[in-house]
């Protein structure tokens, strides 16, 4: 049965293939069934994959197939190998299923757009790239789907070409993941002249043999892995295109740029753990570089007015919360965090979508306003959503993956109180701009005529990621109440899922879990009562735009210093040298030529008293010169 | 079917043209692609032909000017093989795209066009040095023609340029051929010009030097590498669609053959003193090339510089010397001749029907032509190097096995994928994406246009995601290549004592 895995990445990519082909040919219905279909069938034999696993594991809990020899040398042997193993088939089982839901949702939302099927081709290759992604056994071959996921990011963010600006927040989105993508090549050069390997496996095998902790390699290694993944996740220093991403439709911000493609460096990481774990500097780095970027775009979400823009400062926030855990160790963490955040935020940007559907294309929080009677739907589903984002305790899946970090972060060596404290400080930011956003939309007087309702199927799968957003933390509970570890104990096959526990901490525990919960609730409570009371407090904060606030909206100023620092010079370098300066000495020697060739020429005139004027002089010269001999 | 008849093929087949044409045009064209389609497909029933003890899959020898020791020596393996397919293949595409675009002096358009693929065809077979060079300077002649008779508006500035940067680095190419002939004689008192014979001269340190430079610039100018690419840019600018496609596909290509065929084995102590600096002449081509790319206005123009950049990589490739940097060499060989023949094909589509390649006015062509811009969005993803297509292979094989050699420099040659990434959608951009502007109506690819298209595609995915035909084919000889003389003497000689 696993060596069916290679239909799972395979059944996309023919969807896309026939979408391509007879895109003229198809109507719209068949279309979004062929695209919804094959996911689906992906995300079915996903869960199959899952089932086997738990029930009738392949030896060492991995399975491989390979296709076909890709790039045989005598010296190195790259193979078209597929491979599932645990932390695999988490990746996989949640691009497959959002992903499947995704599709059935778009097609709905995207009723009406010339382009239908083109937009469900993209999807689908997305999806396939996504799967090679994850289940590539090599580095070409994550390669193929790290660089493919972000061509159809690109593809998907310009999606609507017909505006400059769309065009340009692709390319944004393209090259800036692609600097990190140099830094990954480079990574994975200096893997394989180190190792000899570039099989994913046999470099986690040989790495602590070759280095040893703390050394230098292991430390270059892992820093130039993070700088591939600060670009597709959107971290610290790379983060600048995912709030210009959402450009594009908003399904595909759902899909791309939440639930999945971003958390590619999460999965990178986690993947290249034993590399990591070889280097606690390097760990301690990822941290920092999580934590920063948790807090700076938390206070970015905070000010944010387009809908969609809050939405994309808080994914870049809460995967600073799965880099924050995969610095300190807390692999499963990380991944539970990744599973409950591709739920919510998920559903959140679908039923921002709806909300943008049914205001005639407002995405502006403040025209917004009082949807809470006319929309209940998505008014219920936002509100779980928003709930699970701000780790409302107990009912919902993001306080048990939240929670999970927070508590793995305190524990750890490499965490520590001041990276919990931060992460707390994170997450009543969370709080306050989840709460904003639902009492602006939802709260209020209606500023914006509805237009428009959700349909059966946009509803249908709404409700079913609420559902899913606020029990599915029950896979994984923390272990003063219930001790379930479903998650890890799986993902412990492929990965060091926890960070020890060390015994009689239960105190602890409870004391740090009532703080969080309790910071947590009063800043959902606060934020409530600034924005329901009609405080002057409220008036005060949403009429000074004072500087700090421009600066947040701005992202911190990113874009700009990049812009000033690295673009315009670079611009300025090639447009002055844009005859190309090399070619200058070509010119010189023609024109040196043609100089010559005028000199010369005026000597040959044809006429005769020139002639007979040069004659005289030069006998007169030559004269001259015998006589002074 | 001999060696001989294969460079024959074209040359006959260009007179015949000439001939034809004047009683029937079609009749000229058809012929071309006859003669170019026996061609490939000879080439392609050789693709799995075992080769001989030598390495040789054929072998062909006939005394020329005896006295000077000088033969009709033609050699065939795996490597020349690649190429030469290539040859063939862009060579028919070539005459494909000019079947509707070429209506003036049809009859010489196509006989130019097949001498030049005639000469390229005998580079990549000839194995008597002063052959190569004959051949060497028969491709210049008529694609100097084909540019200053078919080209665009500053095509005599374009074609002299051509002219004279070849002719200069053929000069020295040949002083370094007898130079090399004439330290082999008194080395041996033989004068020769076989290939296989130069292959074993102990030649004095400097004298190898001087000598491994002529050559080495001459193939340094055709890549082209930084600083010797100036006439690149005009050349392809301003030839007809199938000047550029010869160009980019194959011209350049002997460059990169000259410098795995010749440069490193007959010199190898002198490459790899000057390693380092063609290494980093690679890298500065990268890069330089990708800034011209990105300030130009002129469709064509841009292509052609992004022609630059990556023939940088060929650079890395081949100086870093080892088979896996080899092997990308080839591929990238390869896949740059599809996917830049590719868009000087598009560009030229788009100048066919809008008249100008000035990019300022283009733009939203996706509306207008869907499934043209379909086509450039694949192209332009292949020029920057996406995986799955045959760019990534060459140019991560390339990097791959640079970078044990030259770390820093490796580094710096992969940020230029940034570049390409910058570079290549811009064109989508400009061309492509937006609104409709100052052009409003714009045919969509005709049949023939996406066949054309659809066996470029074809075949750069292909190479991408299944390239081990070409890897297996160009393994023997790149190692062959790779393997130094005197080891293989002592090898033989070896195996002889033995028994």
């Amino acid at each position: 049965m696993y060596d069916l895995l290679w239909l799972i990445p395979a059944l996309p990519f023919v969807g896309f293939l026939i979408l391509t082909l007879a895109a003229r040919s198809l109507s719209q219905r068949v279309a979004a069934v062929i695209a919804c279909g094959t996911v689906g069938v992906s995300a079915v034999l996903t869960l199959g994959m899952i089932a086997g696993f738990l029930w009738n594991p392949p030896a060492d809990y991995a399975h491989t197939v390979t296709l076909w020899q890709w790039m045989p040398l005598n010296s190195l042997e790259i193979a078209f190998n597929l491979r599932i193993d645990a932390l695999s088939l988490v990746m996989a089982s949640v691009i497959t299923v959002v992903g499947f839901l995704i599709h059935l949702y778009s097609s709905e939302y995207m009723q009406g757009d010339e382009a239908y099927t083109r937009f469900f081709a993209y999807l689908n290759l997305f999806v396939g790239f996504m799967l090679i992604l994850v289940m590539a056994d090599n580095f070409a071959l994550l390669l193929l789907g790290w660089e493919g996921v972000g061509l159809c990011s690109y593809l998907l963010i310009g999606f609507w070409y017909q505006k400059p600006e769309n065009g340009f927040a692709a390319r944004k989105a393209f090259v800036v993941t692609r600097i990190g993508d140099v830094s990954l090549l480079v990574a994975v050069f200096l893997i394989f002249s180190e190792l000899g390997t570039l099989q994913l496996s046999e470099v986690l095998a040989l790495a602590p043999d070759r280095w040893a902790e703390g050394s230098t390699t292991a430390w270059v290694v892992s820093l130039l892995l993070l700088g591939g993944a600060v670009g597709k996740s959107a971290q610290l220093p790379l983060q600048t295109w995912l709030p210009d991403a959402m450009a594009g439709p908003t399904p595909v911000s759902a899909l791309i740029h939440a639930a999945t493609m971003v958390t590619a460096g999460v999965y990178l990481i986690a993947r290249m753990h034993g590399i990591f774990e070889l280097s606690p500097s390097a760990m301690t780095v990822v941290a920092l570089v999580g934590t920063v970027t948790l807090l700076t775009a938390g206070c970015a979400a905070l000010v944010q007015s387009d809908i969609k823009r809050v939405l994309a400062y808080s994914t870049i926030s809460q995967l600073g919360y799965m880099f924050l855990a995969l610095g300190v160790g807390a692999w499963a963490g990380a991944l539970f965090h990744f599973m409950t955040h591709a739920w919510f935020k998920a559903l959140l940007f679908l039923a921002a979508g709806s909300v943008i559907a049914a205001l005639h294309h407002e995405q502006n929080i403040h025209r917004m306003g009082g949807l809470r009677k006319r929309l209940p739907v998505l008014f219920w589903t936002f509100v779980a959503g928003a709930a699970c984002l701000a780790a409302l305790p107990l009912v919902t899946s993001g306080f048990y993956s939240k929670e999970k970090i927070l508590w793995d972060v305190w524990i750890s060596p490499l965490g520590g109180p001041w990276f919990w404290s931060a992460a707390i400080l994170g997450a009543l930011i969370t709080a306050l701009y989840s709460t904003r956003l639902i009492m602006l939309v939802f709260f209020g007087e209606a500023k914006t005529e509805v237009s428009h309702r959700p349909g059966k199927r946009s509803s249908f799968v709404l409700i079913v990621l609420a559902v899913w957003s606020l029990i599915g933390g029950g896979i994984e509970v923390p272990h003063n109440f219930g001790h379930l570890t479903l998650l890890s104990n799986f993902l412990e096959t492929a990965i060091p899922a926890s960070v020890e526990l060390p015994p009689g901490l239960d105190l602890q525990l409870w004391i740090l879990l009532l703080v969080a919960s309790a910071i947590v609730t009063g800043g959902v409570l606060a934020t409530v009562w600034l924005y329901g009371s009609g405080s002057p407090l409220r008036q005060k904060i949403s009429d000074r735009t004072s500087g700090l606030q421009r600066f947040w909206l701005g992202g911190w100023g990113f874009d700009t210093a990049y812009d000033r620092l690295l673009v315009q010079p670079i611009v300025w370098l090639s447009q002055i040298n844009r005859r190309d300066g090399v070619d200058g000495l070509c010119r010189v020697a023609v024109s040196l030529g043609r100089t010559g060739h005028f000199l010369l020429s005026t000597t040959q005139q044809g006429r005769l008293r020139r002639y007979a004027i040069g004659i005289s002089a030069g006998a007169l010269a030559l004269l001259i010169l015998m006589l002074l001999q | 079917m001999t060696l001989a008849t294969l460079i024959a093929l074209p040359f006959a087949g260009g007179l015949l043209c000439w001939l034809t044409a004047r009683y029937s045009v079609a009749a000229c064209r058809w012929i071309a692609l006859l003669a170019l389609g026996i061609g490939l497909a000879w080439t392609l029933a050789y693709w799995n032909h075992g080769s001989g003890p030598d390495g040789w899959i054929l072998e062909e020898k006939i005394s020329w000017i005896p006295s000077l020791g000088i033969h009709f020596q033609l050699s065939l393996d795996g490597l020349s093989l690649l190429l030469i397919a290539l040859t063939f293949f862009l060579g028919l595409l070539s005459v494909l795209i000019s079947w509707h675009s070429i209506h003036e002096r049809v009859g010489f358009f196509h006989f130019n066009l097949l001498w030049i693929l005639a000469g390229t065809v005998g580079v990549f077979l000839a194995t008597d040095l002063f052959l190569f060079f004959f051949f060497w300077e028969m491709m210049v002649l008529p694609m100097f023609l084909l540019i200053g008779i078919w080209g665009h508006a500053n095509r005599n500035y374009a074609a002299v340029k051509f002219f004279l940067f070849t002719q200069a680095s053929g000069l020295l190419l040949l002083v370094a051929i007898v130079g090399l002939a004439f330290a082999h004689q008194q080395q041996t008192g033989q004068l020769t010009f076989d290939y296989n014979q130069l292959l074993g001269s102990q030649l004095q340190p400097l004298a190898e030097f001087w000598l491994m430079l002529g050559f080495f610039i001459a193939f340094a100018v055709k890549l082209p590498a930084f600083p010797f690419h100036t006439w690149l840019a005009d050349a392809h600018s301003e030839a007809p669609t199938a000047g550029s496609v010869i160009l980019a596909g194959i011209l350049l290509k002997t460059g990169g053959y000259g410098l795995l065929r010749f440069v490193l084995p007959l010199f190898p102590d002198a490459s790899e003193t000057i390693a380092p600096y063609a290494v980093l002449m690679g890298v500065i081509g990268i890069l330089y090339g990708a800034l011209l790319a990105f300030a130009q206005t002129d469709l064509k123009r841009l292509i052609a510089y992004t022609s630059v950049s990556h023939m940088g990589f060929i650079l890395l490739g081949v100086f870093a010397w080892n088979e896996v940097s080899q092997q990308g060499t080839v591929i990238q060989m390869i896949a740059h001749g599809l996917s830049t023949g590719a868009l000087f094909i598009l560009a030229g589509f788009i100048y066919e029907r809008i008249h100008t390649r000035d990019l300022d006015q283009m733009g939203g062509f996706r509306t207008l032509a869907p499934r043209l811009a379909a086509f450039a969005l694949f192209f332009a993803m292949a020029s920057l190097g996406l995986p799955g297509t045959g760019n990534f292979i060459g140019e991560f094989l390339i990097l791959l096995g640079t970078f044990r050699e030259h770390m820093v420099l490796t580094t710096l040659a992969a940020t230029g994928l940034v570049a390409a990434a910058v570079y290549s959608l811009w064109i989508v951009q400009k061309v492509f994406h937006g609104k409709p502007g100052k052009t409003q109506s714009l045919p969509d690819l005709n049949r023939m246009e996406t066949l054309i298209l659809t066996l470029l595609l074809l075949g750069l995915v292909g190479l991408g995601l299944y390239p081990r035909p070409v890897l297996d084919v160009a393994a023997g000889p790149l190692e062959a290549l790779r393997t130094p003389v005197y080891v293989t003497a002592v090898e033989t000689a070896l195996k002889e004592d033995a028994p």
